[in-house]
């Protein structure tokens, strides 16, 4: 086994080949899958843009040891895939059942749970692999001991935390935890100190746009140019956003191509036509929410210092017909913030007087603030502020 | 006898009358076969639901017409019980977690798990996956918000959700990234005389274009207010014309008066008098950020253009105080006082302007 272990190439082009194997008779199976699970990177090698963490796992895998580890970073940056990725590699299929305990915010994770599930996996002896042949041993190290995924750990409440401290130390001879979350400052500092820490940074655009590209040509896409910009764009470097927003679009563009042929035979048609629909910039703005220039150039017009009078009445015109469209205030006032801060004919003392404002308001409307009030409030402030 | 609004609900995607993009859009993510999570945002009154009970009919025939309520008892880990309400066919479950409060966690959860956990019974069933719609989902806490994330991306095979709120600023945003957003905006004016004219067309009622005008104007972009307004119209008056008086609905008429007795008399007195007034509005059910935004829009109409920001400043203030606090009371007489204030120093040429 050690001899194996350490073959990595050898290792992962095993894997390569039966996963591709197993791809195809499953076809009808991932046809419904989202992307996101479809594309779910299979091997630590195919994880996107995180080579700094990738690499420290690759030589902690080597050793064939591994520390706690606490993933962290923003959503959608490959940290769940990333630990998934890992214990495929490390178990393969026949193991993986037994030898991993992934737990999520959808599970019940109190300190009740913690002590009893948490503890009595932790505590389990390890069961001898029976019944895998050499082959099976070749292409997976199968190291001894288990993995206690515990995903969106930030959830988790403190007594619960503190109840796995213990835990983590008694069984560290036959179990590992890996910690998961966005925020690490909601883990508490015991825990935090028990792990190696693996910071997953945003994705770069080019990464992610090469991700993006893949998918599209296995997909068999029809990309208009300019969307893996506009998707990235949209995504704020959450590859997972993206490719959602890239699945839906896809959709559409399908659907809208077998809208005037007949309907009989849906589910070939459609097929077919997502192979042909054009997927356009503008289709994905609308997917993701984004409102459009000329909506913003009229709110933009309208906070505009005309002479004497007050810009109220225009300003509430446009606010209630925005409001009235549903488009979301979150999404309003970012775009609007990068609008006005990189207007380059507003002098910067009002600059800063504005980024105040639009704090004040960011605030309040995760709050839970009414919409309608706060959005007013906010365009008034910096017409106000731009009259001087 | 049924009220307008639900007699002439639409009940297919054919028979919505306004933003045929957007049917078009979700009759053929019902019909490709991999219908994605959705979360359907839009004002109130904009035809969100209608709209999904309309694409489920879509995707699953009309099945999921024939619905029953079923009370479901849930247990919390301190051994609290809670009943909570379900609405459901064989394809479908409606639930709305926001009622249940700080437990709606556990809702989620239990109920989400169970329904994904098994596949769709009836196997002639057009589709191989079971839906759950959430209403209110902006009202959710964010622990019921998180238990949501890995239950969407684990069971999909099984269960698809939809998502209905008002706004999107309250979802976190990992549930976004995992959802497919649809934006139905208010119907515009135009929208909502057409809807109201098929209406009267229906009911055999004698048509008036000025009035239905006036009423779309008057309901803010929102037809189930103007559907309602119209049948009251209606209920009230033998002959409707075009210059038929529309009727404010209780509740606006007593906060018109409020603020006419804000503008008039500026006093403690006059204070105390209001908070009367509020007192009775809020014990009648009104929430208090319709309330206040009432009573601003009334007051900022009256007011000089020089002072109308400052008014909005401090209302957009006094309801976020409204929303973070648990006395509504203080918050909304904080407000009448703010603006007694501000709108007295005017009078009295001290505010720098």
């Amino acid at each position: 086994m050690a001899s194996t272990f350490f073959n990595n190439k050898a290792r992962a082009a095993a894997v390569s080949s039966s996963s591709k194997a197993k791809t195809e008779t499953k076809e009808d199976t991932t046809r419904q899958q989202p992307w996101v699970e479809k594309y779910r990177p299979k091997t630590l090698d195919d994880v996107a843009a995180q080579d700094h963490t990738t690499k420290v796992l690759q030589r902690t895998l080597q050793a064939s040891n591994l520390p706690h580890m606490l993933f962290y970073g923003p959503p959608g940056t490959g940290k769940t895939s990333t630990i998934l990725a890992l214990a495929k590699s490390l178990f393969g299929p026949a193991l993986y059942r037994s030898r991993i305990l992934e737990l999520n915010a959808s599970d019940e994770r109190g300190i009740g749970i913690v002590r009893d599930k948490v503890k009595n996996f932790a505590r389990a002896q390890l069961s001898q692999p029976t019944g895998l042949d050499a082959a099976y041993l070749a292409q997976y190290p199968c190291p001894p001991f288990k993995i206690i995924i515990l995903d969106e750990a930030d959830s988790m409440t403190q007594d619960a935390q503190s109840a796995l401290r213990r835990t983590m130390e008694t069984y560290s001879r036959i179990t590992r935890f890996c910690l998961v979350c966005n925020y690490v400052t909601r883990i508490i500092e015991p825990l935090a100190s028990r792990c190696s820490k693996f910071r997953f940074k945003s994705l770069d655009n080019s990464a992610a746009g090469v991700r993006l590209d893949n998918i599209a040509r296995m997909e068999n896409l029809n990309l208009e140019d300019g969307v893996v910009e506009t998707l990235i764009r949209c995504g704020e470097g959450d590859l997972r956003r993206a490719i959602t927003y890239l699945q839906s679009a896809a959709r559409l563009a399908g659907a809208a191509k077998t809208g005037g042929k007949d309907v009989d035979e849906d589910a070939e048609m459609t097929d077919a036509g997502a192979d042909q629909g054009i997927i356009t910039v503008r289709s994905i703005e609308e997917i993701a929410g984004v409102i459009p220039d000329s909506i913003l150039d009229s709110l933009v017009q309208a906070m505009q210092p005309k002479g004497g009078a007050s810009a109220f009445d225009a300003v509430s015109t446009v606010v209630t017909d925005l409001v009235a469209d549903g488009w979301s205030a979150t999404q309003l006032v970012g775009q609007l913030y990068r609008r006005v801060v990189f207007t380059e004919t507003i002098p910067d003392i009002q600059k800063n007087k504005i980024v105040l404002a639009f704090s004040e308001m960011d605030k309040r409307l995760v709050d839970g603030a009414d919409e309608h009030l706060s959005v007013l409030d906010l365009t008034l402030r910096i017409a106000g502020i731009l009259r001087g | 006898m049924a009220l307008l609004v639900d007699k002439l609900r639409p009940r297919s995607l054919d028979a919505l009358t306004y933003h045929p993009e957007l049917s078009d859009r979700l009759r053929s993510l019902a019909q490709s076969g991999d219908f994605p999570h959705l979360l359907v945002y839009g004002p109130s009154g904009a035809g969100k639901k209608t709209r999904i009970i309309a694409t489920l009919k879509e995707l699953y025939g009309p099945g999921v017409e024939k619905i029953k309520i079923d009370a479901r008892v849930f247990q919390t880990t301190s051994n609290r019980k809670l009943e909570f309400n379900i609405v459901s066919s064989v394809y479908h479950m409606e639930i709305t977690p926001a009622d249940v409060g700080n437990y709606d966690r556990v809702v989620i959860q239990e109920l989400l798990k169970e329904v994904a956990q098994t596949q769709q019974v009836d196997l002639s069933a057009k589709q191989r996956f079971k839906i759950v719609v959430i209403n209110e989902a902006d009202h959710l806490t964010r622990d019921a918000q998180a238990a949501l994330r890995r239950t969407m991306e684990k069971y999909s095979p099984n269960l698809r959700l939809i998502l209905l709120a008002n706004s999107t600023s309250n979802i976190i945003a990992p549930i976004r990234s995992r959802t497919l957003l649809v934006r139905v905006a208010a119907p515009t004016e135009k929208d909502i005389c057409s809807a109201l004219r098929i209406a009267a067309k229906r009911e055999g009622w004698t048509e008036a274009d000025g009035l239905n005008k006036r009423i779309a104007k008057e309901s803010g972009r929102n037809l189930r207010r103007a559907l309602l307004m119209f049948e009251s119209i209606y209920a009230q008056n033998e002959k409707v014309t075009d210059t038929s008086p529309i009727p404010p609905p209780d509740w606006e008429a007593l906060i018109q008066v409020t603020a006419d007795e804000i503008l008039k008399d500026r006093s403690p007195a006059s204070l105390l008098q209001v908070r009367t007034r509020l007192y009775d509005l809020l014990t009648h059910c009104i929430p208090p950020t319709t309330v206040l935004k009432t009573l601003t829009f009334k007051l900022v109409a009256r007011v000089d253009d020089a002072l109308k920001p400052e008014v909005i400043k401090w209302s957009a203030f006094y309801e976020h105080r409204i929303k973070l606090g648990s006395k509504v009371i203080f918050h909304l007489e904080a407000f009448v006082a703010k603006f007694m204030r501000i709108y007295e120093t005017y009078l009295m040429g001290m505010m720098e302007f």
